[in-house]
């Protein structure tokens, strides 16, 4: 795994870039640890408390531990009202956590979302950003399999 | 019965987006090279003239923007596409995006040498991180090609704010801060992006430009609504037979959208309601679908054209649970740099969750109605001016529905 210094490093000397690292950052951890947000603040000339403003007032990046896997469940009205919330207890069924948790192993971590621009097939979930639609409980299983 | 008319979509499965050569080869680039021969204000007069107006919402004309920036003298000035999509039921702008990027890259190059920017920026949502890689290859081959000349454009990404839809919001996010909203004026043409003359426009809009530039501002405005001319892209979401995405003249009506090109109602169910615009659009009636779906003619009925989503509901659908999952959004929302919006939102979610759970009374929804005039009036930007409008359309056209649930 990258170190979260060099990612930093990289985007020292872009204007506005402090974002794009912590994209960068979670990108490589799935989350964005607590002391890249004080190393961030030291290389773009900010205090803490403004780079810690900028990391958690964007609901896509997440300061603090996560699973490896980021399961987020769209809330939308569109897939709200084509039973998003069918699917939400399917995968709390199927991995034995509730929303907003991570499961024993750190593999997987479920969230909810609004909406990520996939809407011609309601329901919509993203498994580390990854789309996939027209989830029913039943396609659940078959969909995480492929990440376990 | 309404007929599709592609324009932004032209190249939609004609070509590869991925080879800048099949752009070029339907006639791509040509128009950037047409503008560059006419002279920067004949580029903005003729833009202008075709009445091409901002397709992400806001619906101001953009060859007038395109003028603050031009007559605003500056070292540097930058133009910006919105490309931050996350109005609930809305996918437009990313079809474009992944089907013929280099249209974008066209018409913000375009803009940039009309109003003398040599740099630009797309700010394009997290949650694509596969359209974002589409632009930044098609970035690469058009730089490598030379066809940008000396404009550069670079990607940004947003990370989940639905504010940064706003456009100060949006060049404060791209300066790396917090994206709360500026105060206006000074407004981002002549003062933007680090302090310079900034453009703003959504992607649907710079898509436009360089087939205006080819065919003429006549040509365009001849299309659609006289007043709000061209074609609109739509994406059909909720319980209607065709969910999926269609571009229109825009002097078609909401019927034509919903019944003609979607196909009706799913499973031969009545029609409740319909929301257009994304999830700060207005809830419409049935009688109200003969309502041309232009700019000010969804204006003229308290609705919104907005983003161009297209929220179907069929009479099983319950309007207050889907109007206490609005109000949830927009408290989510919020930014919290304006009192009317930051406490507003969360003091309507609040509500209307007492509503939907059968604990409410008439003096609550009487309340919530004073509020949400209270914030279309006094909120800083449109986010919070416009979140009240589902439900205050709501309680207008299916007030049976909210007195039912009360407790």
């Amino acid at each position: 795994m990258a170190d979260y210094n060099e990612i930093i490093s990289a985007f020292k000397n872009k204007p506005g870039g402090i974002i794009e690292a912590f994209h960068a950052i979670q990108k490589e951890y799935s989350y964005i640890p607590e002391e890249a947000v004080v190393a961030a603040a030291d290389a773009f000339d900010m205090s803490k408390a403004r780079a810690y403003g900028v990391a958690t007032f964007y609901s896509y990046l997440k300061v603090g531990k996560r699973g490896k896997n980021v399961i987020r469940i769209c809330e939308s009205a569109p897939c709200h009202v084509a039973g998003a919330d069918k699917v939400v207890a399917a995968l709390e069924k199927e991995l034995g956590i509730k929303m907003g948790e991570t499961t024993g192993d750190g593999k997987f971590t479920l969230e909810f979302t609004e909406c990520v621009g996939q809407c011609q097939a309601t329901p919509v979930i993203t498994i580390n950003s990854v789309p996939y639609g027209d989830v029913t409980a039943e396609k659940v299983g078959e969909i995480l399999a492929a990440y376990k | 019965m309404a007929q599709e008319m592609r324009i932004v979509l032209r190249n939609y499965g004609k070509i590869d987006p991925l080879k800048i050569e099949d752009y070029i080869g339907v006639g791509g680039y040509q128009s950037l090279a047409k503008a560059k021969g006419m002279g920067q204000s004949a580029v903005i007069d003729e833009v202008r003239k075709s009445n091409l107006r901002g397709r992400g919402g806001a619906g101001f004309n953009a060859g007038m923007k395109w003028g603050f920036s031009y007559n605003t003298p500056a070292d540097q000035k930058y133009v910006v596409c919105n490309a931050d999509e996350g109005e609930p039921g809305t996918y437009k702008d990313r079809i474009i995006m992944q089907n013929d990027p280099h249209t974008l890259l066209e018409g913000m190059a375009i803009c940039g040498y009309a109003i003398g920017a040599t740099k630009g920026f797309i700010y394009c949502r997290g949650e694509y991180p596969y359209v974002v890689d589409v632009l930044n290859t098609a970035i690469d081959q058009a730089k490598a090609s030379g066809v940008l000349g000396d404009f550069d454009i670079e990607v940004r990404m947003g990370a989940g704010a639905y504010v940064c839809g706003e456009e100060t919001a949006l060049i404060e996010s791209i300066e790396g801060h917090r994206g709360e909203p500026r105060f206006k004026p000074p407004f981002p043409g002549v003062a933007g992006l680090w302090g310079k003359p900034t453009v703003v426009n959504n992607v649907e809009t710079f898509a436009n430009v360089p087939v205006i530039l080819e065919k003429g501002a006549e040509w365009f405005s001849s299309i659609g609504a006289a007043k709000y001319p061209g074609t609109k892209v739509f994406t059909l979401t909720g319980d209607v037979v065709n969910k999926t995405f269609f571009e229109l003249p825009t002097d078609v009506t909401i019927r034509d959208v919903v019944f003609g090109m979607g196909g009706g109602v799913k499973d031969g169910k009545k029609l409740k309601a319909v929301q257009i615009g994304g999830t700060s659009g207005g809830f419409i009636p049935e009688s109200l679908l003969d309502t041309q779906v232009d700019f000010d003619s969804m204006s003229a009925i308290g609705a919104t054209l907005g983003s161009g989503a297209v929220f179907v509901m069929d009479e099983d659908t319950d309007l207050v649970d889907v109007i206490d999952r609005i109000t949830k959004f927009f408290e989510h929302e919020s930014c919290g740099k304006c009192a009317p919006c930051r406490e507003g939102t969360k003091r309507m979610h609040e509500i209307v969750s007492k509503v939907n759970k059968g604990l409410a009374t008439a003096d609550d929804i009487a309340l919530s109605e004073r509020l949400g005039k209270v914030m279309t009036r006094a909120c800083l930007c449109g986010l919070g001016q416009a979140a009240p409008a589902p439900l205050l359309t709501t309680l207008s056209h299916f007030r049976p529905e909210f007195n039912a649930k009360l407790g």
